[in-house]
């Protein structure tokens, strides 16, 4: 049996001994393997904000009076709306949206504080630019509290308190800080990026020189040949991975709440999976741009649906489902519950398992390619 | 997997003492037919020279040899082990150089010939034995700790042969050992496999340059996926269809020799004629009177200054069989 499975990775101590030489006299695809990611890290972590603050808006005010001068202040006071101007007209208020100098207008009628003083209903023209979902969301959820808020106080006439308060607490991120939410995604996202790139471009770039089909013609085996490609490139990914998380907690102050080992330990089936990858478009691509183009359409599914960028509950049915198939799904999972939520092994083992088995899934389908495609032909 | 090796036989009774034997092997891509029943048999210490020109089916029959592609049909024995059913132990027990220099430039000499080694599995002692045996026999010695890379053409086949034969395989299969290397590099190179085969290592040689075929101790040719020839450059020379019966080979040296060629050609009883260099090789009938051909090639102004009798070259017969086989080929087309 041992002797069985020493002879279907035949070859592996070799081509490993061979990887690590290679790797040592051509440390600048290294660095630059390593380098990137950081560097890309560094740009989306300071560039992302998702909290949408400081929105644009422009008043329309034509009542003018204390109570509309209130208003407005209380709408400059939320955070949300910065107040860039007053228009004097309908027609300018439009046109100030359209040409999105502003996002918001706001129109206060002229009769605001008579029918406030009246006990009647003043209305309050919110004209938000919906053609950026997320900041008119926000702009209308915002604004319709601030209006909630005032109606309330002057219907209780002040000096009664409110009958009911939530105290919504934000969990595990309380601050709501973007890097907070995205860096951990973020590292699921840029690991893939360079594993795959790298053990991927380390086998096309042999076919394109001829030294692959010399070594099919030794006793190496598809196996040996593939794995010992892997490991060192899995000893990459894993000093890849410290560099992220250590400009993750350093730079960016995101504190990983469960334990790093934990992240270590799931790390490693996830990067199997992305080797495997690799080595499967290997089996496909000849050159080394046909190579990245590949790799391209492993890395945007990853990017749209692991739940990086985009809720998967929220995705239709069938995006949903095909989310289960993106190796990306299950390590965005692992990194945000053990960095943010402080999940243990407990919460994440089957994201391991699935991560695992589809690994060795796609290793040995990547080595039958092997067999089938590139030696015998 | 056990249906196939239900199917291996053991080599044939006369296949004992050869290296190498082929059965009518057959392997089909599709429609196309790349090797079409080839038969060889290359006995122990041979240096089989596999001629054919690019397309012709070579590097097919190598990877059908060496266990790396399935046979369509026939069979095939290397080293007394069948290809269709142990490819790996074919693959354990042979040396294979492949016809572009494949070995990593940014590796050194040394870590060429150690990766190697460590596929062979070979022991530590026996691999630093093997090292400095290799190291010596090519003369690799004030190389070894120089990238590959930064070697040139001749010294890259040196290096390249010292890794096919690191692990003491006893038949070298070689593509192409000499394409695109200095003049001085390849005899040099070919006095080592000489000298190999020497100690008992058969060699497998494809090569598409004639004079390197005529030191074959055995050739065949293929063509169109057909071996056309095979044997000793001596008796593929003694061919009936090289040199039929009636005819003779004349060489002819003169002038202006392009226009003696169109002349000589035109002649009644005249079969073929090629310029080789500055003469030409007529092929005729024996009952033309040689001294006429020179007297009208002297009335049309060219002096023959040599006219003598010429033994057919491994070209000639090559070139005379290739004629035969694209007639055959034409006919069965039509």
């Amino acid at each position: 049996m041992l002797e069985r499975l020493r002879y279907a990775f035949r070859g592996f101590g070799a081509v490993v001994y061979k990887e690590i030489l290679h790797i040592r006299r051509d440390y600048r695809t290294v660095f630059f393997a390593l380098f990137i990611p950081v560097l890309q890290m560094i740009v989306l972590g300071f560039g992302i904000d998702t909290n949408i603050r400081q929105v644009k808006t422009v008043v329309f005010d034509q009542d003018g009076r204390q109570a509309s001068r209130e208003l407005v202040d209380r709408l400059r006071n939320s955070d949300t709306f910065r107040i860039i101007g007053y228009v004097q007209s309908d027609q300018e208020l439009n046109d100030v949206i359209i040409a999105a100098q502003a996002r918001v207008g706001v129109k206060i009628p002229v009769d605001y504080s008579d029918r406030l003083l009246k006990g009647g209903t003043a209305q309050v023209l919110v004209l938000i630019d919906g053609s950026d979902s997320s900041v008119a969301g926000q702009a209308l959820n915002v604004a319709t509290a601030i209006g909630f808020d005032e109606s309330l106080r002057r219907v209780l006439a002040e000096r009664r308190a409110l009958p009911v308060e939530m105290r919504p607490k934000l969990l595990f991120n309380p601050d709501s800080r973007s890097p907070n939410f995205f860096l951990p995604g973020l590292v699921a996202v840029l690991l893939l990026f360079f594993t795959t790139f790298l053990t991927a471009l380390a086998i096309v770039r042999e076919k394109e020189k001829g030294t692959l089909e010399q070594l099919f013609v030794t006793p190496v085996r598809p196996l040996g040949l593939l794995l010992g490609k892997l490991v060192p490139y899995f000893g990459i990914g894993i000093l890849g991975l410290s560099g992220l998380l250590f400009f993750m907690v350093t730079v960016f102050r995101v504190p990983i709440h469960g334990h790093p080992l934990l992240l270590y330990a799931l790390a490693c089936p996830y990067l199997f999976v992305n080797l495997s990858i690799g080595l499967l478009i290997s089996s496909k691509a000849n050159t080394q741009p046909e190579a990245m183009q590949m790799s391209m359409m492993v890395i945007l599914p990853t990017i749209f649906f692991s739940g990086y960028i985009f809720p998967r509950e929220t995705m239709p049915l069938p995006f949903y489902l095909f989310s289960f198939l993106v190796p990306g799904t299950y390590f965005v999972n692992i990194s945000r519950g053990i960095i943010l939520r402080g999940a243990g092994i407990a919460h994440l083992w089957m994201d391991g398992v699935v991560l695992l088995t589809m690994g060795v899934a796609l290793l040995l389908l990547a080595a039958k390619r092997f067999q089938k495609k590139v030696i015998a032909t | 997997m056990t249906a196939k090796v239900s199917e291996a036989e053991a080599a044939p009774v006369d296949a004992a003492g050869a290296a190498i034997v082929a059965q009518g092997i057959t392997r089909r891509f599709g429609e196309i037919t790349a090797v079409k029943d080839v038969s060889l048999r290359v006995q122990k210490g041979e240096v089989f020279g596999f001629l054919g020109p690019n397309g012709s089916g070579k590097t097919t029959v190598i990877k059908m040899l060496t266990g790396l592609l399935p046979l369509s049909g026939g069979a095939a024995w290397v080293d007394g082990l069948d290809v269709r059913t142990n490819g790996e132990g074919v693959r354990e027990r042979i040396g294979y150089m492949s016809q572009k220099f494949s070995l990593y430039d940014d590796l050194t000499v040394k870590e060429n010939l150690t990766f190697y080694g460590r596929i062979y599995e070979l022991p530590k002692e026996r691999l630093e034995r093997r090292f400095d045996e290799v190291v010596e026999l090519n003369g690799l010695g004030p190389y070894v700790d120089r990238q590959a890379g930064k070697l040139s053409g001749g010294w890259k086949q040196r290096l390249a042969l010292g890794c096919a034969m690191l692990h003491e395989p006893k038949i070298l299969f070689l593509d192409e050992p000499t394409a695109g290397i200095d003049p001085v590099a390849r005899r040099q190179l070919w006095d080592l496999l000489f000298d190999l085969s020497g100690q008992g290592i058969t060699f497998f040689v494809t090569t598409h340059y004639v004079d390197e075929a005529e030191r074959c101790s055995h050739v065949a040719y293929i063509y169109s996926a057909k071996v056309i020839a095979d044997g000793t450059p001596e008796a593929l020379k003694a061919l009936p269809e090289v040199s039929p019966a009636g005819t003779r080979r004349v060489g002819i040296t003169a002038p202006e020799i392009t226009r003696a060629l169109r002349l000589v050609r035109g002649m009644e009883g005249v079969r073929s004629a090629t310029v080789f260099g500055q003469s030409i090789h007529a092929l005729v009938e024996e009952r033309l009177d040689v001294e006429g051909m020179e007297k009208r090639l002297w009335q049309q102004g060219i002096l023959v200054s040599e006219m003598r009798p010429l033994a057919p070259s491994l070209e000639d017969v090559f070139v005379e069989l290739t004629y035969r086989r694209k007639a055959e080929l034409e006919v069965t087309s039509a």
